[in-house]
C-alpha cells in the first residue's frame, strides 16, 4: 500500500494550488457576495483542462482519472467552494455518464463540446416531489416519431443557467416506476427548453443553481443516453462518482477554513499571548487536521477505486458523508476561532460555513449517504 | 527554428530565508522555485511556439533535483530539456556557469532561425550576467531587458525597458534575449502537459559529454576555477522600524524637514 501521490497527482495539486491562490482566492468573497458566476475562471480551467479532465484524449479531454480531478476540486474548493462546485458536476455529473454509457456517436459529438469547446455541463435529476426518493419524478418522455417529446421541469439544478449540455432523466413508461425511467442528453438550445427560477441560497452563491423546464421540448431519440428504462440506474451510478466530487469538494472547505484559522490565530492576541497558543485552540486544530486526514484517505481510496473500475459505492459514500459532516463541524469552530470578526463578511469564515452546509444535503443527503452505506452492508 | 531557454532553480525567498552559520544560504531546508524572470523567458518561447510551431528546449545547470523543474516547464509546454549536472560543474560563478552553458546550448546546436532566452536576472545571485556572458562566448548578438518581442522570419524586434524610457532594437536571428517580468505573465501547465511531460525527453549533459568542447576551460570551471571569490557573507542587521508623520498641513511639513535636516537629507 503506497499513501503517496505519484508524479503527475503530485504536479497537479500543486498547479490547482497556484491557480487558487493567483486566481480563485482574489475574487472569492466578490463571487458570493455579488452571487456571480466566475465566468472567467471557469473559462481559464477550461484553457487548463481542467474541465472535462476525464474525457480520453480523443475526445478532447486529458485522460485524467478520478483521483487527479478530486484534487482539482479539493484545491479549489479550499477557497471558492462555487468553482470546485461548478468544475464538479461538470466533470462527475456531465461528462462521465457520457463517457460511460454514450454510444460512440453521443461521445464524438458531446465530449469535445464539455472540453475544447468550452460548453458547460449539468445533471437534471431532482424535481419538486423527487429529492431522496428519486424514483419519484414526473417529468415525462413520449415517443413521438423520431424524437421525444418531454415534458416537466428539474429543480436545484448546479450549473442551470450557464449550461449547454445536461443529462437529464425522465419517465419514458410510467407504469414501470424506476424501470421506466430513462436518461437523455438535451441541449439548451433544443425547442421547449427553457431556464426558470434562479435559486437564492444560503451558500455557494457563485454556483449557478436554477429550475429547468421542458414544455414540449424535442429531444431526437438518438439522445437518449444508455438503453430505454435504466435511467435511474444511470443517476445512482452517476451519483456515486459525483459523491467523490463532493467529498473533494467538503475537504477543500474543511482544509481551507482551517488554514485561514491558524493563521488569524497566530496573529490575533488576547489575554497576552496568540491564541493560537491556548491549549483550547491547539486541541481543536488536532480535531479539524485528524479529521481534514481521514477525509482525504477515504475520498481518495473512492477515487482510486473509481478508476480502477471496481465497485466505490460503499466508499464513496463514506468520503462524502465523512467530509460533509467534517466541514460543518470544521467551519463552525474556525469561525468560533474568529470570534465576532468571523461573522462578518470582513473574513471569509461565514462564506465557507455557509458553503459548507449544503454539502450534507446535495448529492444524497447525509442520511441517504446512511441508507447507501448501510445496504452495502449486507443488512 | 527551436528556442533555448536558460532557467535556474532558485530559493523561494518568499517563504523563508535559511542562512548557514558560516554565512552561506542553507539551500537544503528552503523550497525551491523556477527564477522568477526564467519564467517569463519561457512564456515568450511558448508564446513563439503557439504562433510558429517552433520547438521549445529548456535548459539548466544544477544538481539532479533540477530534473523536477524541468518536467514542471514541459507541462508548461516545452518539447524537451537538458539538465547539466556534474561535481565538476558544483560552485561556478556567472564567468564558469556561462562558459559550460553555453557549450550545452552549443551541443544541443544553434541554427540560423533560431533564438537564445535567458531571465534577465536569478533572484538569489542578482548579477544579470550569465545571459550576456553566454552571448558573448557563442558570438550571438544580444538584447537584454526584452519587454516586448516580435518575431518576423530572421528578425527579431525587441523593445528594451530601460530605467529611463523604451528602447526598439531589431536584430538577425540567432541572437539571445534576456527577458523581463514586464514582458509577460506565465501560465500555468495544463492537466494535459501534466501528463505528456513524463513522456518527453529529458538528457542529461555530464562532465564526460562536454568536457572536450571547445568553450570548456577545465581550469576556470567548478567552485575552484572560477575567478568571483567571496570573502564575506552576512545577514544585513534588520532596520530599525520607520516613523510615520501623520496629517497634511504645515506643521506636519515642518517636522518632516526638521527630521531630513537633522539627519543630512536636504
Amino acid at each position: 500500500m503506497d499513501f503517496n501521490l505519484s508524479r503527475e497527482h503530485q504536479l497537479i495539486q500543486k498547479m490547482m494550488a497556484e491557480f487558487t491562490e493567483n486566481e480563485v482566492k482574489p475574487i472569492a468573497a466578490e463571487t458570493d457576495l455579488n452571487s456571480e458566476y466566475p465566468r472567467e475562471n471557469i473559462e481559464k480551467l477550461f484553457q487548463l483542462g481542467v474541465m472535462g479532465m476525464c474525457v480520453p484524449k480523443e475526445y478532447g479531454g486529458a485522460g485524467a482519472d478520478p483521483l487527479a480531478s478530486a484534487i482539482c476540486i479539493e484545491e479549489l474548493s479550499k477557497q471558492c467552494a462555487s468553482t470546485g462546485d461548478i468544475v464538479a458536476t461538470h466533470n462527475g455529473l456531465c461528462c462521465d455518464p457520457i463517457l460511460t454509457h454514450g454510444t460512440e456517436e453521443q461521445k464524438a459529438k458531446y465530449l469535445p463540446m464539455l472540453t475544447t469547446g468550452h460548453k458547460v455541463g449539468a445533471f437534471a435529476l431532482t424535481e419538486p416531489n423527487a429529492g431522496s426518493d428519486a424514483s419519484k419524478g414526473q417529468t415525462e418522455a413520449r415517443l413521438e416519431g423520431d424524437h421525444y417529446v418531454m415534458n416537466g421541469s428539474k429543480i436545484f439544478i448546479t450549473n442551470g443557467y450557464v449550461a449547454d449540455v445536461f443529462v437529464v432523466f425522465a419517465m419514458t413508461d410510467k407504469s414501470k416506476g424506476t424501470k421506466g425511467i430513462s436518461a437523455f442528453i438535451v441541449e439548451s438550445g433544443f425547442p421547449g427548453f427553457s431556464v426558470g427560477k434562479h435559486e437564492v441560497k444560503m451558500g455557494l452563491h457563485g454556483s449557478p443553481t436554477a429550475e429547468i423546464v421542458f414544455t414540449d421540448c424535442i429531444v431526437p431519440k438518438e439522445n437518449m443516453l444508455g438503453k430505454e428504462g435504466k435511467g435511474f440506474s444511470i443517476a445512482m451510478q452517476t451519483l456515486d462518482g459525483g459523491r467523490i466530487g463532493i467529498a473533494a469538494q467538503a475537504l477543500g472547505i474543511a482544509e481551507g477554513a482551517m488554514e485561514e484559522a491558524i493563521n488569524y490565530t497566530k496573529g490575533r492576541v488576547q489575554f497576552g499571548k496568540p491564541i493560537s497558543k491556548f491549549q483550547n485552540t491547539q486541541f481543536t486544530f488536532a480535531d479539524m487536521k485528524m479529521g481534514c486526514e481521514a477525509g482525504r484517505l477515504l475520498t481518495y481510496q473512492a477515487a482510486v477505486l473509481k478508476g480502477q473500475g471496481v465497485r466505490y459505492t460503499k466508499e464513496a459514500a463514506m468520503a462524502k458523508l465523512w467530509c460533509s459532516e467534517h466541514a460543518m463541524k470544521t467551519t463552525t469552530k474556525a469561525l468560533q476561532m474568529f470570534g465576532g470578526y468571523g461573522y462578518t463578511k470582513d473574513y471569509p469564515m461565514e462564506r465557507m460555513m455557509r458553503d459548507a452546509k449544503i454539502t450534507e444535503i446535495y448529492e444524497g443527503t447525509s442520511e441517504v449517504q446512511r441508507i447507501v452505506i448501510s445496504a452495502n452492508m449486507g443488512l | 527554428m527551436k528556442i533555448i531557454v536558460c532557467v535556474k532553480q532558485v530559493p523561494d525567498t518568499s517563504g523563508k530565508v535559511a542562512v548557514n552559520p558560516d554565512g552561506t544560504l542553507n539551500r537544503a531546508s528552503m523550497q525551491t522555485i523556477t527564477n522568477p524572470d526564467d519564467m517569463n523567458a519561457v512564456e515568450a518561447a511558448l508564446k513563439l511556439k503557439d504562433e510558429t510551431g517552433c520547438k521549445v528546449i529548456v535548459v539548466t545547470m544544477g544538481p539532479p533535483p533540477a530534473a523536477g523543474m524541468l518536467r514542471e516547464l514541459m507541462a508548461m509546454g516545452a518539447d524537451e530539456a537538458v539538465l547539466v549536472s556534474a561535481r565538476e560543474f558544483g560552485g561556478s560563478d556567472t564567468y564558469a556557469t556561462s562558459q559550460i552553458l553555453a557549450a550545452a546550448i552549443d551541443t544541443i546546436g544553434v541554427e540560423k532561425d533560431d533564438i537564445v532566452m535567458c531571465g534577465r536576472q536569478a533572484i538569489d545571485g542578482d548579477t544579470a550576467q550569465v545571459g550576456p556572458q553566454i552571448a558573448e562566448k557563442l558570438g550571438l548578438p544580444q538584447v537584454t531587458y526584452a519587454a516586448d518581442i516580435h518575431k518576423d522570419g530572421d528578425t527579431v524586434t525587441v523593445q528594451r525597458m530601460l530605467e529611463d524610457g523604451y528602447m526598439t532594437i531589431k536584430t538577425q536571428t540567432p541572437c539571445l534575449l534576456t527577458c523581463i517580468k514586464e514582458l509577460n505573465s506565465p501560465r500555468y501547465m495544463s492537466i494535459g502537459g501534466i501528463y505528456a511531460t513524463y513522456t518527453k525527453p529529458l538528457e542529461t549533459f555530464d562532465y564526460a559529454k562536454l568536457k572536450d568542447h571547445k568553450l570548456i576551460d577545465a581550469s576556470t570551471i567548478g567552485l575552484k576555477g572560477s575567478p568571483t571569490n567571496i570573502f564575506k557573507s552576512f545577514t544585513p542587521p534588520q532596520k530599525g522600524v520607520g516613523v510615520m508623520l501623520e496629517g497634511s498641513g504645515k506643521e506636519t511639513c515642518e517636522e518632516l524637514a526638521a527630521i531630513l535636516i537633522k539627519k543630512h537629507i536636504i
